[in-house]
């Protein structure tokens, strides 16, 4: 059997924001799924009450067939109720597309909502997802290269909202750069293990450089 | 190189008998042969021959003369599809969303396995002929079927967009949400094809006396009217065959909405019968005059004559005729699929073949049957044919598109060379895979072939219905549910065993 992923045990608290570093294939992708299904499908013995979970993976899942309105509405399916999901699919609500507007003004991707995501690049498919993260105004962000397909301005102003957004996250980042910018603690991943974790404050960017040898 | 060891060097099995699909195709053929044997196969009329003639005599001369009463059989004929067919669409996609509960799959494959003309003798029973008999008879199967269809449709779809949202409780919206956009165009063209079906089934409706083809065409059949068959029949190919130009996604809101008004008026419902019938009729005979179930001798004595004198001869025949339409089918489909290959022939020569299938296909089986059985008189015979007729040419259209797709290498032979060599192995899987699933259909379809006079289930539930032992008919019935759900078991046991793994989704046009 191939391990892609030692056993690995992870405490993050409130307010910090996780950079999730390491060479393409080590287990970032693979930590995040996990860490997912481990946060939303168990109840865990502790005092904690479970956060709520936003999770953004690589693969977007997206339902490209569908407008743009739909795929950010999608966040808040298990908040509202059956008819009031029942009308917006049929007829979107105006309260609803304001609220969507703000966020996907702040991407960059202004009235965009009746555009149905299959037309859409790349890039902007990508944050097509990061607007259903932000709208979901979750707890806790999951991420998995959310602007692999975005330039560097863009790329930073979405980890800037992301960050800002919700009380804690772990990013997947393959660009050091972003990671130290925007994390409050890098993790860096080697030969499925963690080979790293400090305060980003503490760290330059040649001493990542060793998780890519 | 040479072979030193003469002789030592074993040919190949003769037949293919090394593959695991001829031994299994084999099997069946011998099946078929003995039940040929057994079965009865005859013409008996006096002068067939001349009939048949007289008969494509009238499609050279089809009579519009009763043009009112052929536009309005067309016109409920296409009513009661649509109504029925949007009702069962829309029950079936209800019932898909709890698809992975065992009691709603059992429940839709028990739904599925009545024919529509059973569920049609039911309710005729007690809501009489009221259109609402009509449409349930085919809204209830059909619903069953969708259910099915559409849960393997939805499975083919991207979970992913449900898994990274917070578990969402309504079924129904996670469905809206997610899975139907995904499936859409899949769905819609299946649901197109279950329309086309829903003509035929409604037009066969008419022979129980629903207001559709059926009833004017069996009068005018009996009459000996043959040039208005024949026009009835033309006008009916002509619907199918233009679907794709006058089904337009923009109108079929408007043809839903309007269908219910074509439907004619019928009879008024008599309330006091469906009571009846529920309480009364369909009440096994000795539990009526007030035993109880504590004894089981009663029932039993009851059950006995029955079981021999029409459960067995019944389920004997629809076995053997099914068997034996079975492998008529897979014989004509290897014939009909050449009629519309590329590798054979042009487009002039394929033209007249995607003909001669259109107007196979689109011919309901019992339509078929019910004429070879007025020109051939009483036997398995019309059965097999016209089954076989129906079935080769829904299945021969589909290998024939599958053929095409085929990208041969330059210099293959022609002729026999090209059809065993080369088209013949490549198309002998798939081509099992919509036979074995086709084989459910055919075992539906004989046992209500029954009702024109041949005696499968059919014959002996048809006639329970005429003596009003509606307990009788109503065990009869779930006997042939019984045996359609043990066919359509064997038939998955073997595709899986066989590895065809085809989804035969017939997107006819």
């Amino acid at each position: 059997m191939h391990v892609v992923l030692q056993a690995v045990s992870l405490r993050i608290e409130r307010g910090e924001h996780v950079a999730l570093v390491g060479k393409s294939g080590v287990g970032k992708s693979t930590l995040l799924k996990l860490a997912f299904s481990a946060l939303t499908r168990s109840v865990t013995a502790g005092a904690d009450p479970m956060p709520s979970i936003a999770f953004l993976p690589q693969e977007l899942g997206l339902v490209t067939q569908l407008p743009v309105f739909h795929n950010v509405y999608m966040a808040r399916l298990a908040r509202y109720g059956r008819l009031q999901n029942l009308r917006n699919f049929v007829w979107p609500q105006a309260a609803r597309a304001a609220e969507m507007e703000s966020i996907l003004g702040q991407l960059d991707m202004p009235s965009s909502l009746r555009t149905a995501v299959a037309s859409l690049s790349g890039g902007q498919k990508q944050r097509v997802a990061v607007a259903r993260a932000l709208y979901q105004e979750a707890e806790v962000l999951l991420a998995d290269e959310p602007c692999s397909a975005l330039d560097g301005p863009q790329a930073d102003n979405v980890l800037q909202l992301l960050t800002s957004s919700f009380t804690a996250s772990i990013v997947a980042l393959h660009d050091v750069d972003l990671a130290l910018k925007h994390a409050t603690r890098v993790i860096g991943l080697r030969d499925g293990r963690l080979a790293l974790d400090e305060p980003s404050a503490t760290l330059r960017a040649a001493d990542l450089g060793f998780l890519y040898e | 190189m040479s072979d030193p060891e003469r002789g030592q060097v074993k040919p190949p099995l003769p037949l293919g008998l090394g593959s695991a699909t001829v031994r299994v195709s084999l099997i069946f053929l011998g099946v078929a042969f003995v039940s040929l044997l057994l079965g009865d196969i005859e013409i008996t009329t006096s002068d067939p021959w001349g009939e048949m003639l007289r008969f494509a005599g009238g499609f050279l001369t089809p009579s519009l003369d009763s043009i009112d009463t052929l536009a309005t059989a067309l016109l409920r004929t296409v009513g009661f599809a649509f109504v029925g067919v949007a009702l069962g669409s829309i029950a079936g996609y209800l019932l898909m969303l709890f698809f992975d509960k065992a009691l709603v799959r059992a429940f839709c494959a028990f739904i599925r396995a009545i024919h529509e003309l059973f569920w049609a003798l039911i309710f005729l029973q007690f809501f009489g002929l009221h259109p609402l008999t009509g449409v349930l008879a085919i809204a209830i199967p059909y619903a069953g079927v969708f259910a099915k269809v559409y849960a393997e449709i939805n499975d083919e779809t991207d979970p992913l967009p449900g898994l990274v949202l917070p578990p969402i409780r309504s079924r129904f919206i996670q469905a809206l949400f997610l899975k139907l956009p995904q499936a859409f165009a899949h769905v819609k063209s299946y649901t197109a094809y279950r329309l086309e079906c829903g003509f035929r089934s409604s037009a066969i409706l008419g022979f129980v006396g629903l207001p559709t083809l059926g009833f004017y065409l069996e009068s005018a059949f009996v009459q000996g009217h043959y040039s208005e068959v024949a026009a009835m029949l033309m006008i009916f190919y002509l619907i199918i065959a233009t679907m794709r130009w006058w089904l337009r996604p923009r109108l079929l809101p408007l043809y839903v909405l309007a269908s219910p008004f074509f439907l004619g008026e019928g009879l008024p419902i008599v309330w006091s019968n469906v009571g009846r019938f529920f309480t009364e009729d369909i009440v096994p005979a000795p539990l009526k005059n007030g035993v109880s179930w504590s004894s089981p001798s009663e029932l039993w004595e009851w059950f006995s004559p029955i079981a021999q004198e029409q459960i067995v001869p019944g389920l004997w025949n629809t076995v053997i005729l099914t068997q034996i339409a079975l492998v008529a089918t897979a014989i004509l489909t290897l014939i009909a699929f050449v009629l519309v290959s590329k590798h054979f022939g042009g487009a002039k020569r394929r033209s007249v073949g995607h003909l001669f299938l259109v107007v196979g296909r689109s011919t309901p089986e019992y339509i078929l049957a019910y004429m070879l059985l007025q020109l051939w008189g009483p036997s398995m015979l019309p059965a097999v044919v016209a089954l076989a007729l129906h079935n080769g040419c829904i299945i021969g259209h589909l290998i024939g598109r599958q053929s095409n797709e085929l990208v041969l290498r330059p210099g293959t032979g022609t002729g026999t060379d090209l059809y065993f060599f080369e088209l013949l192995p490549r198309l002998y899987r798939p081509f099992l895979a919509f036979l074995f699933y086709r084989w459910e259909i055919i075992m539906r379809e004989t046992a209500i072939l029954g009702v024109l006079g041949i005696y499968t289930l059919g014959f002996y539930i048809d006639s329970a219905i005429e003596n009003i032992r509606f307990d009788v008919a109503l065990l009869l019935i779930l006997v042939t549910a019984m045996l359609n759900i043990a066919i359509d078991m064997l038939s998955r046991k073997l595709r899986a065993g066989l590895r065809l793994t085809t989804m035969p989704t017939p997107d006819v046009p």
